[in-house]
């Protein structure tokens, strides 16, 4: 009986541990919640109907946002790409995008931050945040 | 105090008898998982009934080729020979040779160093597309390919400017070619910020038609046939009416570019997709104007002065027909078979490729459809023909299959080609 209770005291803490560990994992990942909820925000109205709500994309036509070097890389050339729009060939896992990306310099430099801290984070991407001053800068180097 | 001991002994056991326990309910979620995913995927893998798609009563489909990369319009000869091509060109083979064997078709050979849409048998000759270029190939009594790697030049250099730039080509019976040439642009407001005329429509967004026979020409050689078409990939010849028919892709982000006149829901829905019956000089409106399927009127777009209701000119070309907003037709075909009952006969079938620019609405299309027609013109109401290419999954990365090309065989079947999977389907009756 013992024997037993033991076995099963074990389990139960073994399981509380990974719990814990699960809720704790939550909770720093909530941390920075503002402005991934705001960028969710931003993605959903202006970024969803191409780039689709997980980031997939469209085979052929507009490019995803997971696990590809023009999200994930440098900060300042992404930026740039929510600024100026994207009309160039694009090559992502051996896959060609043929869709013009249009401009989106109208966002304020918080929003693109925002929605691209948003995009560097989700869908399976754990890159740095954006700031709003990495924003303003690229926009005033144009 | 025996019994202690032995717990303590075996404490690291029971730790590690836990942690593998424990692991293995993870490992049977996911497996359950895996399992179900495995099984809808059985639901609409070609082992299926009808390789998974739905038709109607009497019809019954089967996948004959599979994993093909990326198969785009397809043609079939008398001999039951397929040349279907694919959209790149892998190892020199961007057009695929199948023969038919019945139920399942195996493949003979390839050849072109260029990927791309378009290709169509008439009066001695394959012809095909690159997405700059149109190619033809001499083929002998039983319709190969004599010389697989000397094509001669049709026509080159056709604009080409990444978005829209797939060529999808047909005959007439009077020695004419008709190339598509897509606006790389989604509405011109890129192109024309000024509003004085969208410059596309110079050198894009329109069919071209060149001599058949005649080698090495230039897009300037050609006449502009048609223009205001934003894209066509599905086109036809209607042998009744003697008159080329085009499937336009419409424009897509009324709601993205104008959320204050157009809802998501309104923007998933509009505008129509649009079949046109041509004639020299025609021109369909793009960028001017949208066709709202459920108003049926020409309607002025926001970019040049609309708001939602105010109407187009009406000196635009009107649509033969329209169905609902996003749905991507990319192969049209009129039927001239005796296999299919008698309805079916010079009507026509559109393949569907399927919606992305519905979202966050939910995704349609992934289908083909069946248009009536009488004496050459739409007859009623669209039909849903074959369903359910896409799955569980109806979105542009978790459909499984995506209708795009169509050809009908010597006896009669229908042909549909998957350009996600790489299926080709064919299509019997029997009575």
């Amino acid at each position: 009986m013992k024997f037993k209770i033991a076995c099963l005291a074990l389990v139960t803490s073994l399981f509380v541990l990974n719990l814990n560990a699960q809720v704790r994992h939550t909770k720093k990942h909530s941390s920075s919640g503002s402005a991934m909820a705001r960028g969710k925000i931003v993605y959903n109205s202006i970024c969803l109907s191409c780039h689709m709500a997980g980031g997939a994309g469209v085979p052929h036509l507009n490019p995803p946002l997971i696990n590809t070097t023009y999200v994930l890389g440098d900060k300042a050339k992404l930026i740039k790409i929510v600024l100026n729009g994207f009309n160039e060939d694009v090559e992502i896992n051996g896959q060609t995008y043929s869709n013009t990306m249009t401009p989106h310099s109208d966002l304020k430099d918080q929003q693109i931050a925002d929605v691209l801290t948003y995009v560097r984070k989700s869908f399976g991407n754990k890159a740095s945040s954006v700031s709003a001053v990495e924003v303003k800068k690229v926009r005033a180097s144009k | 105090m025996k019994m202690k001991k032995l717990f303590v002994f075996l404490l690291p056991v029971f730790a590690i008898a836990g942690l593998i326990l424990f692991n293995a309910c993870k490992n049977a979620d996911t497996k359950n998982t895996g399992t179900m995913a495995d099984s809808t995927n059985t639901g609409a893998a070609p082992t299926a009934a009808n390789a998974g798609l739905t038709l109607p009563a009497g019809f019954s489909a089967a996948a004959i080729a599979e994993n093909l990369s990326s198969p785009r319009h397809l043609v079939v000869t008398p001999q039951n020979d397929i040349y279907v091509h694919l959209s790149g060109s892998n190892n020199g083979k961007g057009i695929l040779v199948l023969h038919d064997d019945g139920d399942k078709a195996t493949l003979k050979t390839g050849f072109a160093n260029y990927g791309g849409t378009g290709i169509t048998i008439k009066n001695g000759y394959l012809y095909a597309s690159s997405n700059s270029d149109i190619y033809r190939y001499k083929l002998n009594d039983k319709n190969e390919v004599i010389d697989p790697a000397k094509p001669e030049t049709i026509v080159s250099g056709l604009t080409n400017k990444r978005m829209h730039n797939s060529k999808s080509i047909v005959l007439d019976n009077d020695g004419n070619i008709y190339v598509n040439i897509g606006a790389y642009s989604n509405i011109c407001d890129d192109y024309d910020k000024d509003k004085k005329g969208c410059p596309v429509l110079a050198d894009a967004a329109g069919i071209w038609q060149f001599k058949a026979d005649k080698l090495n020409q230039k897009q300037s050689d050609g006449v502009r046939y048609a223009t205001g078409l934003r894209n066509v990939v599905g086109l036809d010849w209607n042998q009744q009416d003697n008159q080329l028919f085009v499937m336009q892709h419409g424009r897509d982000a009324l709601h993205d570019l104008y959320p204050n006149l157009y809802t998501a829901k309104q923007s998933a829905d509009l505008p129509a997709e649009c079949m046109f019956a041509l004639k020299n000089g025609d021109n369909a409106g793009w960028p001017y104007l949208y066709y709202d399927w459920m108003q049926h009127k020409k309607m002025l777009g926001p970019e040049y002065g609309g708001d939602g209701k105010k109407e187009a000119d009406s000196k635009y070309l009107e649509p033969a027909a329209a169905y609902p907003g996003h749905f991507a037709p990319d192969g049209l075909l009129f039927y001239t078979g005796n296999q299919f009952p008698e309805k079916y006969k010079n009507g026509a079938f559109i393949a569907f490729h399927g919606s992305w620019n519905r979202a966050p609405e939910p995704q349609e299309g992934y289908c083909v459809v069946f248009q009536p027609f009488k004496d050459g013109k739409p007859d009623g109401k669209y039909e849903i023909f074959a369903d359910g290419f896409a799955g569980p999954n109806k979105s542009p990365d978790g459909a499984l299959h995506r209708p795009c090309g169509l050809a009908q065989g010597p006896d009669g079947s229908l042909y549909v080609t998957d350009d996600q999977k790489g299926t080709i389907y064919k299509i019997t009756y029997k009575k």
